[in-house]
């Protein structure tokens, strides 16, 4: 959504920063940006919100995401996503306050909508963008599953994903907002 | 021939600290600390039985014309053990980090070698002529750059650290870790950046009001992504083209990097490709997952961006030997905030008992390294060797009992405690803990690798 253009906040901050390039009047800069369509933006963008914003087309399930896992991730994951070369992703026997707690998914991952943003985006290490939208709704639904957090069948797509809510929440404080008294 | 003023040279602080403005009055001679297992450390104790065949007095280089012009120069090969040392994952060789061998440098200045890397997917091999930056999200006008009218702006040079919040991890184990200081902290280097203050290019696009964070993407193989504060990005945030006076070095960066002075080094994105201005975070998988603290009550830190004060001493350090037996020796370190300017360096050489105020070398730069020194007299005794840094904010770095008292040891990143050197009666250094915790047992390994 494009907001209302206000140029109030930028210029309120850097008052306060005193920032000696608005001091110096240099704010105007050169002007050498290109203008850019949103067609152009769109095939940059692959950010996926907490909210779901960001989240493409497409659906998949556990069961779909199972072949995906063992053909894409199994090999430095494990079975059952417990870790190997790479991260263990699901089967944490400890809790967050145990004298070894397991970081993984289920314990420890804030939002679902995440590991959506993170498959895409960065793995399988070896071909990081291989997968289809279809096979990351998929994967993204195995590794839910995998953490008892969806069932077998439930559908993950732009709707339902962003509705999953990840056991530890509210597991976070936020330490910038303490410190800087800002939202 | 011994310095007459050495005689009164007094003792500021138990165990024979001396005071550090000595170094500017009188005309120390040092010992020499050799690092164990290095080819300095061997050629000393082969020289005691064996005289060198090179005759300084007429050496041999003075009779054969030296080698020609380079074109980019390089080390001396006598130095080839000042090296960053690596470690990859198993499977993804482009993934893990390499160290700066801080025990092996000297200034406040990383050698662009040098400086400290973590990459999640391997160093992209970028064209800069291929390669945009893309500011959108909540700005009037979204805008592409090129690198090369980017080059064309106003731009601005600043000394910064950047350090890793992951450095130090070692330190939360329950036993102290065996590698050397540049092994263990060295996750962390100081360079001169040089670009164009991100300020301006937010200005260009055009913020709308409620665009309070910025998304910053690079453009390796991980698409490594982060949310950051809006304020801090337009009051600190910088573009950075070049690094000590050349261009990007690939591991750095090249062709852009985004700097933001002072905070962790994740959120200064290398291969920047796009700034992205929302009104709140994305919570990325490292921004959530990884670079939070969890904490003992369960509950996990996230968005602690600053780097709070650190120091520790570089030399002498473990596996390091007070070569030339007890006497006159130099202690040597670096200290930094993510919140300012050092304001003093503390050091003890009786395990924290005396401490007494090292000498900063100047210029003592906001969110710089800062060298410190200050001259010893070992007696030949066991002793403990600490250092302590206060910021300009009063900070204090914390011993290493209080902070995990206060953080619990899960939190994995943002160790910052005061490092412990021991010097046994051979003048041999080792890392261990205060008394108390050295008496710990429990499972060397951290909680967590390096992902
Ligand atoms: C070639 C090895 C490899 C393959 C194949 C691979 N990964 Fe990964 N994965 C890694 C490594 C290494 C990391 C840690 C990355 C880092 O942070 O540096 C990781 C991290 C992750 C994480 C984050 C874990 C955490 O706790 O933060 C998730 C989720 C993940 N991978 C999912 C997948 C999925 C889904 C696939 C298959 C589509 C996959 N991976 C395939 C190596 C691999």
């Amino acid at each position: 959504m494009i907001k209302k253009m206000r140029w109030i906040p930028v210029i309120l901050v850097l008052t306060l920063v005193g920032t000696d390039v608005f001091a110096a009047g240099a704010a105007e800069g050169p002007q050498l940006g290109q203008a850019v369509s949103k067609e152009e933006i769109a095939r940059w963008e692959i950010s996926v919100m907490p909210d779901g914003e960001g989240l493409p087309v497409g659906k998949g399930t556990a069961k779909q995401g199972k072949s995906v896992y063992q053909t894409h991730c199994l090999s430095c994951h494990g079975k059952n996503g417990l870790g190997d070369s790479a991260d263990q992703l699901a089967g944490a026997e400890f809790g967050l306050t145990d004298e070894y707690p397991d970081k993984t998914i289920g314990t420890y991952w804030p939002y679902a909508t995440t590991l959506f943003d993170f498959s895409r985006r960065s793995m399988p290490m070896h071909a990081p963008g291989i997968l289809t939208d279809n096979e990351v709704y998929a994967v993204t639904a195995f590794l839910l599953y995998l953490n008892g957090i969806i069932g077998l069948t439930d559908e993950m797509n732009a709707k339902t994903l962003a509705k999953v809510k990840m056991p530890n929440r509210d597991g976070f404080i936020n330490v910038y907002k303490e410190n800087q008294k800002v939202d | 021939m011994k310095n007459s003023k050495n005689t009164k040279q007094i003792a500021v602080a138990g165990n024979g600290l001396l005071d550090r403005r000595l170094f500017l009055s009188t005309g120390l001679k040092f010992g020499t600390i050799t690092v164990l297992g290095s080819a300095s450390h061997q050629l000393l104790s082969k020289e005691a039985n064996k005289q060198s065949t090179i005759d300084p007095a007429d050496p041999p280089w003075m009779h054969t014309p030296g080698g020609p012009f380079s074109t980019y120069g390089k080390p001396s090969a006598h130095e080839r053990e000042v090296i960053r040392v690596p470690a990859p994952n198993s499977a993804v060789p482009g993934n893990g980090v390499s160290w700066t061998p801080l025990h092996l440098l000297e200034g406040m200045i990383t050698p662009n070698g040098l400086h400290f890397e973590r990459h999640h997917n391997g160093v992209p091999q970028i064209d800069p002529n291929r390669h945009k930056l893309l500011v959108h999200g909540l700005v009037k006008k979204p805008l592409t750059y090129t690198i090369k009218s980017l080059l064309k702006y106003p731009m601005h040079s600043q000394i910064l650290f950047i350090e890793c919040g992951g450095n130090s991890n070692a330190g939360w184990n329950k036993q102290p870790s065996r590698a050397q200081a540049g092994y263990f902290h060295g996750l962390v280097s100081c360079s001169e950046w040089t670009g164009v203050p991100l300020s301006i290019i937010l200005a260009e696009a055009g913020l709308n009001k409620g665009a309070k964070w910025l998304i910053a993407e690079g453009a390796d193989a991980f698409a490594m992504n982060v949310s950051i504060p809006m304020e801090k990005a337009i009051k600190d945030g910088m573009l950075a083209l070049y690094q000590n006076g050349e261009r990007l070095r690939p591991e750095n960066g090249y062709p852009l990097r985004l700097i933001i002075p002072g905070w962790e080094g994740v959120l200064n994105v290398k291969w920047l490709r796009r700034l992205k201005a929302v009104s709140k975070p994305i919570m990325t998988r490292n921004e959530t997952a990884r670079y939070t603290e969890l904490q003992p009550s369960g509950k996990a830190r996230m968005f602690s961006f600053e780097i709070e004060a650190k120091s520790l001493i570089t030399s002498p350090s473990t596996g390091m030997l007070l070569a030339s037996g007890q006497g006159l020796y130099q202690i040597t370190g670096l200290a930094w905030s993510g919140r300012g300017k050092i304001k003093k360096v503390e050091v003890s050489t009786d395990n924290g008992n005396s401490w007494t105020e090292a000498q900063l070398q100047e210029p003592v730069l906001p969110m710089a390294f800062s060298r410190f020194r200050i001259p010893w007299r070992w007696d030949g005794n066991p002793s403990i060797l600490k250092s302590r840094a206060t910021d300009e904010s009063g900070y204090v770095q914390p011993e290493r009992d209080e902070l995990v008292a206060k953080r619990g040891r899960h939190g994995f990143f943002h160790y910052n405690a005061i490092v412990c050197w021991e010097v046994d009666e051979h003048g041999l250094l080792s890392h261990v803990y205060d008394k108390k915790n050295a008496l710990d047992t429990g499972n060397i390994s951290i909680d967590a690798g390096w992902d």
